[in-house]
């Protein structure tokens, strides 16, 4: 070595050496990775979403009356989080081992379903023991097929029934009869784009009510098992089958069902031209209870809003009686924070908060309700009823695909029905996201 | 001050503690990031060596690709327009404007130091079609054409994020470029108009050549801002129609944090930097053959 190549190392030892201490830093300040060291927090902290007040509503309710002992053992603290970062946020805080006691999950059962497998959150079946008979048969159906578990990880705090709104007022004023199959639902359509009425309200900047279409057709048409073949890699969304079921989605709206400028409305735009009497269908699911009885958003009245199952398939397999359901954005606990106390709230919280969530917001939950409020509206009163019904369930379009495949259906849902891409373009572009 | 810089225990107290900021802040990142191309996994479910797997994946991922093609044509137009108006401009304030140019200046600069989003959020209602019409497709209509869905095309949507981002930029450009044209000495521009040079001909053949060194920085400056586009496109765009108008950066980002596929979303961001370091050079290297020859 020259003296000069020796300078120059000698030089370089001590910059390796910062950067190597710089990285080990780093690295005693990140996580093993291990699955928690079942240390119960002093608090029962909860880290809600912003998009979601109903929770925490009920929280505090139960935390002065029905869990006032669990609140005296482990007080409880709400913090909240937007809700279009949470999902990094939850992934962040999971890696390190520092998910709240109580948290809002996933929206993406992909994600989901890492935290299961990686221990991360509390398996509920478990933690509620006897007191499991709480969840609904329906909404525990739901979780299951959801994340492909054997017992709920999460709570339903919500559990909604999704299908079309119409109003009742345009279908009288124009005769037409609630369509009982998708063809009719064409014609329907057709009729009153004539009439100068736009027939569908979506939303086309988010897509997933475009896709819920695709679904709902897929169900109608090949059976309640359409979408878990594609998941098992038995089907293709790319096969003749699905193809058609996009490309009917895709006539649709080549016939002007959804109005101009699709992919520019987005889910408040999708609420309001509905709820000002603009647009004579909406397909949605029953959290929309909410906005139908805020009378400022809702200028038709409630009493003016029907509800209709997803319409059937001529000569499909599926049966309209099957109605999509899902348990919006549930919550979940931490494995890393979980003990005697924590277990505590889980079961007081699961024996309470069905009747607590009906009564204060008319929010129906996946939990058994007790006592049903005088007080509901008829449209309440319809879901709690159907829900209350349901022995089983279907999922959603994106309910099983991955993170990926998700966001380039929803992404592309707006091209499939303003004609930028045909049926058989869209499936092909869904099924290659992996 | 030469005793001091030439103690060496004098310079480690000196530079030491702004090292070792620089390294913990800027460098180890970046070599962790470089670490995790060779690992598939999430921080959730933990990481597994890959190999040169995520770099296959890129190489045959049409997305990325997609991604990319969108990455170079949106900094090339953009440089482009970015460049040449920001120029014309200079040569507006320097020859027809001279000491009056102060109030256009300022009003060309205006959008430089407005937020992104704010000005994104501007241009979403400007181009407007559902549920509001927006000026644009108003002034359109009252031509009798009808309301053009901006955003719901891969070219319009293109074209509006490029007319947004040159309207952003193009004053911070015009003032890069007067100060390039006010070093130019007025006896080199009186004795060409004395020669009998003016208008586009004292521009091509004296003010371009003795300006070429700033205009070359200000193309240096534009590629490599305009290959790392995120902001403007996140909130005008996000990227769609579908991925119609998703650059490299904006596909990293979706891919390591919305996918939490961080192995994969490193090796975009790697595959970025390389391009930034091949555009870089391949400037640099034009530049230094231009000068030598002129």
């Amino acid at each position: 070595m020259t003296t000069a190549a020796k300078r120059r190392s000698r030089r370089l030892i001590p910059t390796l050496a910062l950067i190597g201490v710089g990285a080990l830093a780093l690295s005693a300040c990140s996580s093993g990775g291990g699955s928690g060291s079942q240390k119960e927090s002093a608090e029962f902290a909860y880290l809600s979403s912003d998009t979601n007040t109903q929770i925490s509503t009920v929280l505090k309710i139960v935390s002065k009356n029905q869990c006032a002992a669990e609140q005296k053992a482990q007080p409880l603290k709400i913090s909240t989080t937007p809700g279009t970062t949470v999902d990094q946020k939850l992934q962040l805080l999971a890696g390190q081992n520092a998910l709240p006691t109580m948290s809002t999950a996933s929206g993406t059962p992909d994600l989901m379903k890492q935290f299961i497998k990686a221990n991360k959150i509390v398996d509920v079946t478990k933690a509620l023991g006897s007191d499991s008979g709480s969840i609904l048969p329906a909404a525990m159906s739901t979780i299951k097929q959801l994340y492909g578990t054997d017992d709920a990880y999460v709570f339903p705090t919500e559990f909604n029934i999704e299908g079309i709104w119409y109003n009742k007022k345009i279908f009288q004023a124009n005769n037409i009869e609630i369509p009982k199959t998708w063809d009719e639902l064409v014609d329907v359509s057709k009729k009153l784009n004539a009439a100068g009425v736009q027939p569908i309200s979506t939303d086309g900047k988010d897509g997933w009510p475009i896709t819920r279409l695709i679904s709902g057709y897929l169900y109608r048409d090949l059976g309640t098992d359409a979408m878990q073949k594609v998941a098992d890699g038995s089907a293709k969304l790319t096969d003749d089958e699905y193809v058609k079921a996009a490309d009917a989605v895709a006539k649709l709206g080549a016939d002007g069902a959804f109005g101009s400028s699709v992919g520019s409305i987005d889910y408040n735009g999708m609420f309001n031209t509905f709820l000002t009497g603009k647009a004579a269908m909406m397909y949605n699911g029953s959290w929309s209870l909410t906005n139908f009885a805020d009378p400022k958003q809702d200028q038709i009245g409630q009493e003016n809003i029907g509800f209709m199952p997803f319409p059937a398939v001529t000569g499909g397999k599926g049966s309209i009686d099957d109605i999509p359901s899902n348990i919006g954005i549930p919550v979940m606990f931490s494995q890393s924070k979980y003990g005697p106390k924590t277990q505590a709230w889980i079961k007081c919280i699961a024996n309470n908060y069905g009747d607590l969530a009906l009564a204060n917001g008319g929010v129906v939950s996946g939990f058994k309700v007790t006592k049903v409020p005088d007080n509901l509206s008829d449209l309440t009163k319809l879901v709690q009823q159907k829900v209350s019904d349901t022995k089983s369930s279907v999922l959603w379009f994106e309910a099983l695909f991955s993170a990926k495949r998700t966001q380039v259906s929803q992404s592309n849902a707006a091209g499939l029905v303003s004609g930028s891409l045909s049926g058989e373009q869209f499936m092909k572009l869904v099924q290659d996201a992996q | 001050m030469k005793s001091v810089l030439g103690d060496k225990r004098a310079i480690v107290i000196l530079v030491g503690p702004a090292l070792l900021v620089y390294s913990l802040v800027i460098l180890v990142p970046i070599f962790w990031s470089l670490g995790y191309t060779f690992f598939n996994g999430s921080i959730v479910t933990g990481f597994t060596f890959a190999g040169f797997d995520n770099f296959v994946k890129f190489a045959l991922d049409p997305a990325a690709w997609k991604a990319f093609g969108f990455t170079i044509k949106y900094a090339v137009v953009l440089t482009v327009g970015q460049v040449v108006l920001g120029y014309l401009f200079a040569l507006l304030y320097q020859f027809w404007l001279r000491k009056g140019s102060a109030t256009i200046r300022t009003l060309v600069f205006f959008p430089v130091v407005l937020p992104t989003v704010a000005v994104a959020l501007l241009f979403q209602k400007f181009f407007e079609s559902a549920p509001q019409t927006g000026p644009v497709n108003g002034l359109l209509n009252a031509f009798g054409i009808a309301s053009v869905d901006w955003f719901g095309h891969a070219d319009s949507a293109f074209w509006v994020i490029v007319i947004m981002d040159i309207w952003r930029s193009m004053g911070f450009y015009a003032v890069l470029l007067y100060a390039g044209l006010v070093d130019i000495p007025d006896d080199i521009i009186e004795s060409a108009r004395i020669d009998g040079a003016s208008g586009w001909r004292l521009v091509r053949s004296i003010v371009i050549p003795l300006s070429l060194p700033v205009l070359l920085s200000s193309v240096i400056f534009s590629i490599n801002g305009t290959i790392k586009v995120f902001d403007s496109v996140l909130a005008l765009t996000n990227g769609g129609p579908g991925n119609a108008t998703t650059p490299l950066t904006l596909y990293m980002y979706q891919t390591a944090f919305t996918y939490g596929d961080y192995g994969y979303g490193s090796t975009i961001a790697f595959m970025l930097t390389l391009l930034c370091l091949v555009v870089t050079i391949f400037i640099f290297r034009s530049t230094r053959r231009d000068l030598t020859k002129g």
